[in-house]
């Protein structure tokens, strides 16, 4: 029988429940039956979960450690024992040789020829897997029980268990909340670290500066094919250009919805219209994919044509104009917040000067609502440069530099999702490109986003 | 009011003069107030119809997924085609062209016959294996079978394309047209419910594809999300509005959340290529992997969900609690946590329903791959519904456009559910302090 990671799983949770009753029990005892608890230091659950935290945790720390490195350490292992002449090949193919080996081990078809060798190496992989997991299986049981038991020889009737609880599921919840960071930090170190691999190919400046972009790389020495541009603004001004349409149509729909809300709307209307806006943002983006390139793009297109215009199948205006409509609840909503948030004594001391209601709307409450407007059209903006679906479904992938809407163009992440999805080579050039283009997302996302949030904490400040 | 009266008639005239102006632009300012006011309600009702465009679409399109059309075949199942030693890799297909032969005799010639097989789907032949491995006694026997149509046929008979096109631009030709019409005229074609749509995985033949291993995979994927990232984001909250100090360290905690709430999916989706892929070596397409990048992608959410909700909770509850002489950690725990726990349960069904409709960072973790079979575990390469959608979306056939929109109408069916859910909760445990 194979020991399998959930099967540990489940054994640790029943080792820790049994190690909870075991410590409430030693507890009762040391206190001399049920009559003393009270004499206890803490309550007797508390020595329980003493017990049952020291069983649980080193052991899962362990468990967690050892999968996580242990595809590494096998695969070294393996490579080890393979034969010299197959160890000499250059890096790439021995990655070749690595990934067939383990399609062997899961039964998978490989690309090469099946030899005596691989077929070893590959039981050679099994053998180590089964033994790797029935290893980890008996250390951590052997921790866990360990834990448990020392635990257990420390219960004392003065023994501070609570304090000892609580300080280890305080150590838990800092953990918790700092994994905020370590992502923010593993995107940071995961993209940059591809995107430097980039720019050692191709220098910062032609990638950020270059008018053409077409990343077909020849991935073999003999491949016919081009030897790639890596010029990025024609994909950064299509970007531009979608998420402009999607502005135009989302910043004065949204809000206009916002202002007619939150000043005129009755509590009936409200009741009914903000729900179903908020449908309109619960809707997935793949969703409105569908509905650019179903119904939006052809709609388009055989109007342009009625008109006489050459409007491309996969133009901006389909993709910008679906993302407008997604981008609306989000517009509507942050500056309904906003218009909310200002104080009723400026629209009293305007209605008692005598302003139309209009008037006041514009005159008064727009202008002491502007930074907080602001803010959220920047925070709309972030979201449209950083949409993925909706472009990649109705949006082209040639790279036009162009200012006709119409044309097809295509953005940032409709290039990210092309050059990664499908065969994936991290010595290329092609693929490390796409994490430069991530790692330009990101930032500019990043600097939308603070930006927006400061004018935003900026402007609630003043009116608290 | 007296003090206008007894003030000079020179200041008299201007004051009159003034409210005449203010009377001479009334009527204006009245039409731009009612033009304002009219142009509010008109991005109102925009935004809506944009919402009932979106569903009429779908659903117009989507709704005759639910049915497919079956022809009803004489299948002989002969002996000689069916030997007992191999009876899984007997010629299944040859069965159903037999029958297809037998029911127009007259198709004659390679290209009538091709024609003609044409008619019924592939799926027919592992339709009567199926039957045969469960009942061996049906060989030699003869029996009528419904077995399913070809998406071409299914798509004329439910009226997607028009019979009056030019032969050459049609799909089926008019021998094809004339065999369907005569058995139609016989009654051995019709529309059923189309189980096979919740039943089978993803397939080439749109009348053989379904969306069992996208929403499994889709299951499997949000277990493991929920898993994670309700504990963990629970656990963040808690420590963020009840222990931490205020200091640098706490705002750095609070900057990164908000703003790792507003990065684009797809740098998560990056992230979880470079690091749990290529670093930690976790297998490609596998729903644990999907788990983990969309636990990233919400904890925020959550985060900022179950902070609202511990706020809300009165400060004399816990002042109430020390007072009798708890530990903080027991506040917490006795107190503040099952207080807070349904506006938590909201955010966390909330964060779900995205992480339901996510699609761009599993593409990049590869759980965009054609996979047939239904996901057996967390480690099995699987599919999600939004990235099915996706996948269909590419497919030139149109009967793919119909499934496409039931899949969307499956996958908002869910999100409603879900949704309606969190608003549930909201209403039932909502407290006001």
């Amino acid at each position: 029988m194979t020991v399998s990671p959930t099967l540990i799983l489940i054994v640790l949770l029943a080792l820790s429940s049994a190690a909870y009753f075991m410590g409430r029990r030693r507890a009762i005892i040391v206190a001399g039956g049920k009559a003393g608890v009270k004499n206890l230091h803490s309550l007797p659950a508390h020595y329980g979960a003493w017990a049952a935290l020291w069983c649980g945790i080193p052991a899962l720390l362990v468990f967690g450690c050892w999968l996580s490195f242990q595809d590494a350490i096998i695969t070294g292992l393996v490579i080890n024992e393979l034969p010299d002449q197959v160890r000499s090949l250059p890096q790439d193919r021995l990655t070749l040789v690595v990934n067939d080996v383990k399609n062997l081990v899961s039964g998978n078809i490989i690309s090469g020829d099946v030899d005596l060798t691989m077929i070893k190496a590959a039981d050679h992989y099994r053998n180590l897997l089964v033994t790797s997991k029935a290893t980890l299986g008996v250390v951590a049981m052997v921790i866990a029980i360990a834990g448990a038991l020392i635990v257990l020889r420390f219960i004392k009737p003065n023994t501070r268990a609570r304090n000892h609880v609580e300080r280890l599921i305080k150590i838990l919840l800092i953990f918790c909340s700092t994994i905020a960071i370590f992502t923010t930090i593993g995107i940071v170190l995961a993209v940059l670290y591809e995107a430097i691999r980039f720019f050692k190919v191709i220098p910062i400046t032609d990638f950020l500066f270059g008018l053409e972009w077409s990343p077909q790389m020849a991935i073999r020495e003999d491949q016919v094919g081009s030897s790639g541009a890596f010029g990025a603004i024609p994909v950064f001004a299509g970007t531009l250009m979608i998420s402009l349409i999607a502005m135009l149509v989302a910043v004065p729909i949204g809000l206009m919805s916002a202002i007619y809300l939150s000043e005129y709307a009755s509590k009936r209307l409200r009741a009914v219209a903000k729900p179903l806006m908020e449908i309109l943002a619960g809707i997935p983006t793949v969703v409105y994919g569908f509905f650019a390139a179903l119904t939006v793009a052809p709609f388009i297109r055989n109007t342009g044509n009625l008109v006489g215009l050459d409007v491309s199948s996969e133009s901006a205006m389909a993709a910008g104009l679906v993302m407008g409509i997604m981008i609306i609840p989000f517009v509507s909503s942050l500056s309904d917040d906003v218009i909310n948030a200002v104080p009723q004594a400026l629209r009293d001391g305007a209605f008692s000067l005598g302003a139309t209601k209009s008037e006041t709307i514009r005159q008064v409450v727009v202008p002491a609502a502007l930074p907080g407007i602001v803010g959220s059209i920047l925070l709309a903006v972030s979201r449209a440069i950083g949409e993925t679906m909706i472009v990649v479904m109705a949006a082209g992938l040639s790279a036009n530099l162009t200012a006709n809407p119409l044309k097809a163009v295509t953005t940032v992440t409709v290039q990210i999702v092309t050059l990664l999805v499908g065969d994936q080579e991290f010595d290329s050039p092609k693929t490390l490109a796409a994490f430069a283009l991530g790692l330009l997302l990101f930032i500019v996302t990043l600097l939308l986003n603070v930006l927006a949030l400061q004018v935003v904490r900026k402007y609630r400040e003043q009116y608290e | 009011m007296n003090n206008t009266e007894n003030t000079s008639p020179l200041k008299k005239t201007s004051v009159v003069r003034t409210m005449d102006i203010v009377n001479q632009g009334l009527k204006k300012r009245y039409a731009a107030e009612r033009r304002f006011k009219r142009l509010g309600f008109a991005a109102i009702i925009a935004s809506m119809l944009f919402l009932a465009l979106l569903f009429v679409s779908i659903s117009s399109n989507g709704y005759t997924a639910f049915w497919q059309t079956f022809m009803k075949i004489e299948v002989f199942f002969d002996p000689e085609l069916l030997p007992q030693d191999a009876l899984r890799t007997a010629d299944y297909g040859g069965l159903v062209k037999q029958s297809l032969r037998n029911m127009f005799p007259k198709a004659k010639g390679r290209r009538d016959k091709r024609a003609l097989y044409k008619l019924v789907s592939t799926g027919a032949a592992f339709q009567l294996r199926d039957m045969v491995l469960q009942k061996p006694e049906l060989i030699g026997q003869s029996l009528e079978v419904w077995v399913p149509a070809d998406d071409d046929v299914d798509m004329f008979i439910k009226g997607h394309f028009d019979r009056n096109l030019p032969e050459d631009e049609r799909r089926l030709k008019d021998n094809q047209l004339a065999w369907i019409d005569s058995m139609t005229a016989q009654e051995s074609i019709k529309k059923k419910i189309n189980t096979t749509f919740f039943t089978a995985g993803d397939s080439r033949e749109p009348e053989l594809a379904g969306i069992r291993g996208a929403v499994i995979g889709s299951f499997y994927t949000l277990v493991i999300t929920l898993l994670l990232s309700f504990p963990i984001g629970v656990a963040a909250a808690i420590y963020l509005e009840e222990f931490a100090p205020r200091n640098r360290w706490t705002d750095l905690i609070e900057v990164n959340i908000n703003n790792l709430a507003a990065v684009p999916s797809i740098v998560f989706g990056l992230l979880g290529l470079a690091v749990f892929l290529n670093f930690f070596g976790l297998p490609r397409s596998a729903p644990l992997v999907g788990g983990l990048v969309l636990t990233l992608m919400t904890l925020p959410t959550i985060i900022i969900a179950s902070r609202a909700a511990i706020l809300s909770v009165p400060p004399s509850i816990r002042e109430a609690a020390l007072g009798v002489g708890a530990s903080r950690m027991q506040v917490v725990a006795h107190h503040v946590l099952p207080l807070a726990l349904p506006g938590m349960l909201t955010g966390t069904i909330i964060g779900m329903a995205r992480a339901l409709g996510e699609s761009a960072p599993l593409l990049m973790i590869g759980m965009v791959a054609f996979i047939v079979d239904v996901p057996g575990g967390i480690t099995d390469p699987a599919t999600v519904l939004p990235v099915q959608i996706y996948l269909w979306v590419d497919s030139p056939e149109r009967a793919f456009v119909e499934r496409t929109s039931a899949a969307v109408m499956v996958l908002l069916a869910f999100l409603v559910a879900m949704n309606a859910t969190a608003v549930f909760l909201r209403k039932r445990f909502e407290r006001r302090w």
